[in-house]
């Protein structure tokens, strides 16, 4: 059995993948020192603890490191095995859906929005429009009419995309679109998720992470 | 009750080859469905909507996409020969390591086999395999996974095997064997399990491939 002692998440506050995993420590109610990057100028112990992408997150456990974010998510449950709730369904056939699902959110969803505020010229911004509404309707297409995207409970698949929900008002800004009006399931799904106090009591406001965006196309001189 | 198990694919992807690999490990009968990638059958696109891709294993009518989805769910559902490490520390680092090579080391070694060998492609897929040849050294073990093979061996152990047919096809060299001594000992090891063997195309099956893919049919 793992102890809440000695867990460290090397971060930085806005990172959607960082944010899964402080959601998923929330979940559980995991005590952990929380350590900010600057990606601009990482820490010794960031590039020795994930030498190969030198990315954030990282979990240090007992000061063994975990990297990439949906595998520190089933770290978390597995560790923690013995706190609830279980972030992963029991069910063989169901932990494999949450599995892809998670999955998905990165190949797909992370793709295709950063797209919107990194294109340049109106006729790509609409292609990448067009692609992002495509990709959260297939979400859409899973969760159907369950509370959550795999099985009944909030877990894995919910954790991996929640974050990007922060997106959306940088999105529909840029964009010049309108995520909630496109895909309503979603919506109430991101509503759903909010009502946890993991989500709400984690995820930065949406009008922060604009903010954040439009310095850093500053900086790129747009 | 009798487990009906269907495994869509094609001979010539890795990403099939590590679930029928799975399979063997795990002595499971499974009828193995040859796509055409061109032409994909109805199946294929009901079974797996979202991606369209293979492999899809598809268990008593319910199919499972992603090769590394399958295989945790392989080893999940069929007891007998462990493929994950139970310790939760060892399978983060299967997962990782898993994903490194699907992530970054075979769309490099991929880049360098479809460019034919050009030599900014071959330095990347270089420093890649670099990653994984010090991760050997430091393990310092049979295995990635130890003394028996596990997730990580299945995804990538047989590596030079695969080059190794794209360098015939091509005739040059993309690894250097003697860069990376610990992958290609690895590599032999791999091959030399039954339950690997019987799970890669043949040697000349896979030759034959990439000669047809650089139009060099015979």
């Amino acid at each position: 059995m793992a102890g809440s002692d000695d867990v460290i998440l090397l971060d930085f506050w806005v990172s959607a993948f960082g944010l899964r995993v402080r959601i998923a420590l929330a979940e559980k109610g995991i005590h952990y020192e929380y350590r900010e990057e600057n990606l601009q100028n990482k820490s010794p112990l960031l590039l020795e603890m994930n030498p190969v992408h030198k990315k954030i997150p990282v979990l240090i456990h007992q000061g063994k490191p975990v990297c990439e974010s949906n595998i520190i998510v089933q770290y978390i449950d597995e560790a923690w095995h013995d706190k609830s709730p279980s972030l992963l369904p029991s069910d063989p056939y169901l932990r494999a859906q949450a599995r892809f699902w998670a999955d998905f959110v990165d190949k797909k969803v992370y793709e295709a929005a950063k797209k919107i505020w990194m294109t340049e010229g109106e006729e790509d911004r609409q292609v990448a429009k067009k692609e992002l509404i495509e990709v959260l309707k297939v979400l859409e297409g899973q969760l159907g009419e369950k509370p959550y995207m795999v099985g009944e409970s909030f877990g894995l698949a919910d954790i991996a995309m929640i974050p990007f929900s922060v997106w959306f008002h940088t999105l529909n800004e840029i964009g010049k679109m309108n995520i909630e009006r496109e895909c309503p399931k979603l919506a109430a799904w991101v509503n759903r998720c909010m009502e946890r106090e993991s989500v709400s009591k984690t995820l930065p406001h949406p009008h922060k992470f604009y903010e954040f965006v439009l310095e850093m196309q500053k900086k790129k001189g747009h | 009750m009798t487990d009906e198990v269907k495994l869509y694919g094609v001979e010539v992807s890795p990403f099939v080859a590590r679930v029928k690999i799975a399979l063997n490990l795990k002595g499971i009968n499974y009828e193995f469905i040859q796509e055409d990638l061109d032409n994909k059958s109805p199946d294929l696109l009901k079974y797996n909507p979202v991606l369209k891709k293979v492999p899809v294993l598809v268990h008593n009518g319910n199919p499972i996409s992603e090769s590394l989805v399958i295989i945790e769910y392989i080893d999940e559902v069929w007891k007998g020969v462990p493929i994950m490490p139970k310790d939760a520390y060892e399978k983060a680092q299967a997962q990782f390591w898993a994903k490194v090579i699907d992530d970054k080391c075979h769309p490099a070694v991929l880049k360098a086999i479809l460019s034919h060998g050009e030599e900014q492609a071959v330095a990347e897929a270089d420093e890649q395999l670099q990653f994984l040849e010090n991760e050997l050294k430091v393990k310092g073990s049979k295995f990635f996974g130890g003394d028996n093979i596990g997730l990580v061996d299945i995804c990538a152990g047989y590596t030079i095997f695969w080059v190794g047919a794209a360098e015939e096809a091509l005739g040059i060299e993309l690894v250097a064997k003697d860069k990376f001594p610990k992958i290609t000992e690895w590599s032999d090891n791999c091959i030399n399990c039954q339950a690997v063997k019987d799970g890669l195309p043949t040697r000349d099956g896979l030759v034959a491939f990439y000669n047809r893919l650089f139009g060099k049919a015979e």
